[in-house]
């Protein structure tokens, strides 16, 4: 498998640091310009919402990638396509808040607690920051093994952005149809891959325990 | 009995096809070098649109109307698709001549009304009304047209109807959002008779001075301007006289989310969003909060009688 050198994944970083920023960048050429059409407050709403669950599509899309291409590199990327995905959280919460609310935090507080839609996708963000705070090499190191657990966080989170999405719409559920397929998908490719490790973890361990004639030995985890 | 057996028109007297092409075509380029366009009103520079204007009337409001392009690019009509982009994309293929009404039901005199004997029925009205949708974004349009009640007092309802329902054209080839079901199609709204006596309730064939863009529902639709947009049909092709309350596109979609009713109310929220604000299309900006929604669009003084004695939370 092909390996990119230290100057390859850094242009290759780059690419991708640009790509994930052209919404951003679309969206406010389309603000400084009235480019957004009639309402581009809703525009803005729903493309940041949108990018949003792009990005957690593409940051739950690298592991399995990885494990089927060996192109172990891949990892490099993820954590950069998760932070876009919470930066355009950030923004989609920022037009709710600001642009669509106008800071009414009584008129907020009835939506998160009044709208399944609104509570879902709060609680959703809520549970997206943790994640954010912990991505640093630094907090990698200091949770240790907890640090995955936390971030295993991300696929509720995108399950409750399609959500989110789906009890939103008026009629047309095709959109968050194809993004619960997609997650469907990408977390059964998960499962069917941890469950064959599994069996093969256990037929392993069964052939070295019957080959060395002793009890299986159970080594507690590192720390 | 006389029977004409010349035409009218000689064969001799018909422009050939290649000169009438040609004609259109000098046209066109006129308008395509700006020749034609500086000596037309900003708005109406769709340079093909025919005219249609009336008497100016005491119901207009005086509020900031919403750019043409707006109106006609930012809407729904979900037989031609979801998207609020699409109608304008995908409706003009349709056919809006030859066009009729069957009128029929409970009615006297009921029976096809063909298109061009509607658009003489009345005198016509420039009617500037608040626009609001239940999805909570709002507009100012100049419609052209006529009370509905000209043409229910021209068809004499009987005793006994109590509703009347306006069917929308369902045209497979064009109306491509028809392909799914998101509706019931074809699409079916519907007015108690007494709304649809209200002066306010407008049979609608223009806006802007123009006769309606197909993806307003043109050639012919009913705006009332006191409920939320859906409640306003398009493209109608028939309108039933009926004894008991129609069943309706939206309603039958979804009956706890879009009443049969469906009254602007800010006090009554869809159950997923609230209806208490609105955003302005084309005047409010990006940084503007949103605007206070009127209880019945600010057409209470013409039409809370209408519901006097109500529970408009039961009957929303």
């Amino acid at each position: 498998m092909w390996q990119p050198s230290r100057a390859q994944l850094g242009a290759i970083k780059a690419a991708v640091f640009a790509l994930c920023l052209a919404p951003f960048v679309h969206l406010a050429w389309g603000v400084a310009y009235d480019a957004l059409g009639a309402n581009p407050v809703e525009a803005v709403t729903h493309s940041t919402g949108w990018w949003t669950l792009f990005l957690l599509c593409a940051t739950l899309t690298v592991t399995p990638l990885r494990r089927a291409t060996g192109a172990n590199w891949l990892l490099k990327l993820r954590r950069m396509l998760g932070l876009y995905a919470f930066f355009y959280a950030c923004l989609h919460f920022t037009t709710y808040v600001w642009l669509d609310q106008w800071f009414d935090l009584s008129a907020m507080a009835v939506d998160v607690l009044k709208r399944p839609y609104i509570t879902i996708g709060f609680t959703a963000f809520l549970l997206l920051m943790p994640l954010a705070a912990t991505s640093t090499n630094a907090m990698q190191r200091r949770l240790g093994r907890n640090w995955q657990r936390v971030h295993r966080f991300i696929y509720l989170i995108a399950a409750f952005g399609v959500l989110h999405f789906w009890w939103l719409v008026k009629r047309d559920i095709t959109e968050p149809a194809i993004f619960g397929l997609v997650l469907a998908g990408l977390l059964g490719v998960r499962l069917y891959g941890s469950m064959r490790r599994r069996a093969r973890g256990a037929a392993a361990a069964n052939a070295k325990s019957s080959e060395l004639g002793s009890r299986p030995t159970f080594r507690r985890a590192p720390g | 009995m006389l029977i004409r057996t010349k035409p009218d028109v000689a064969p001799s007297e018909i422009t050939p096809k290649s000169v009438y092409l040609r004609r259109r075509h000098f046209l066109a380029q006129a308008v395509a070098l700006g020749l034609v366009a500086p000596l037309l009103p900003a708005q109406a520079q769709a340079a093909t649109a025919r005219k249609l204007s009336g008497r100016k009337s005491p119901f207009s409001t005086t509020e900031k109307m919403t750019p043409y392009k707006d109106v006609t690019t930012y809407n729904n009509f979900y037989e031609f698709g979801t998207g609020k982009d699409e109608p304008a994309v995908y409706a003009p293929k349709m056919k809006t001549r030859p066009w009729s009404v069957m009128v029929d039901g409970e009615v006297e005199h009921g029976g096809r009304f063909d298109i061009e004997d509607l658009l003489k029925l009345a005198p016509m009205e420039d009617r500037i009304y608040r626009h609001r949708c239940v999805e909570a974004w709002s507009m100012v349009i100049p419609w052209v047209g006529y009370p509905l009640s000209a043409l229910i007092k021209r068809v004499q309802p009987t005793g006994r109807a109590k509703y009347v329902a306006f069917t929308t054209r369902l045209d497979r080839e064009t109306m491509v959002g028809t392909r799914l079901p998101y509706l019931n199609w074809p699409y079916v709204e519907g007015l108690r008779l007494d709304e649809a006596m209200n002066p306010l309730a407008l049979l609608t064939f223009g806006l802007y001075g123009e006769v309606l863009p197909n993806q307003n529902g043109a050639p012919v639709r009913v705006v009332v301007p006191w409920k939320y947009g859906f409640k306003s049909a398009k493209s109608i092709v028939r309108i039933t006289f009926t004894e008991t309350q129609p069943k309706t596109a939206w309603n039958q979609a979804a009956p706890n989310e879009y009443g049969f009713y469906s009254n602007v109310n800010p006090h009554v929220d869809h159950p997923r969003w609230s209806q208490a604000r609105e955003r302005r299309i084309g005047e409010d900006g990006f940084f503007t909060p949103k605007r206070k929604t009127l209880m019945f669009n600010g057409y209470g003084e013409q039409v809370a009688s209408l519901y006097a004695g109500m529970d408009l939370r039961k009957f929303f």
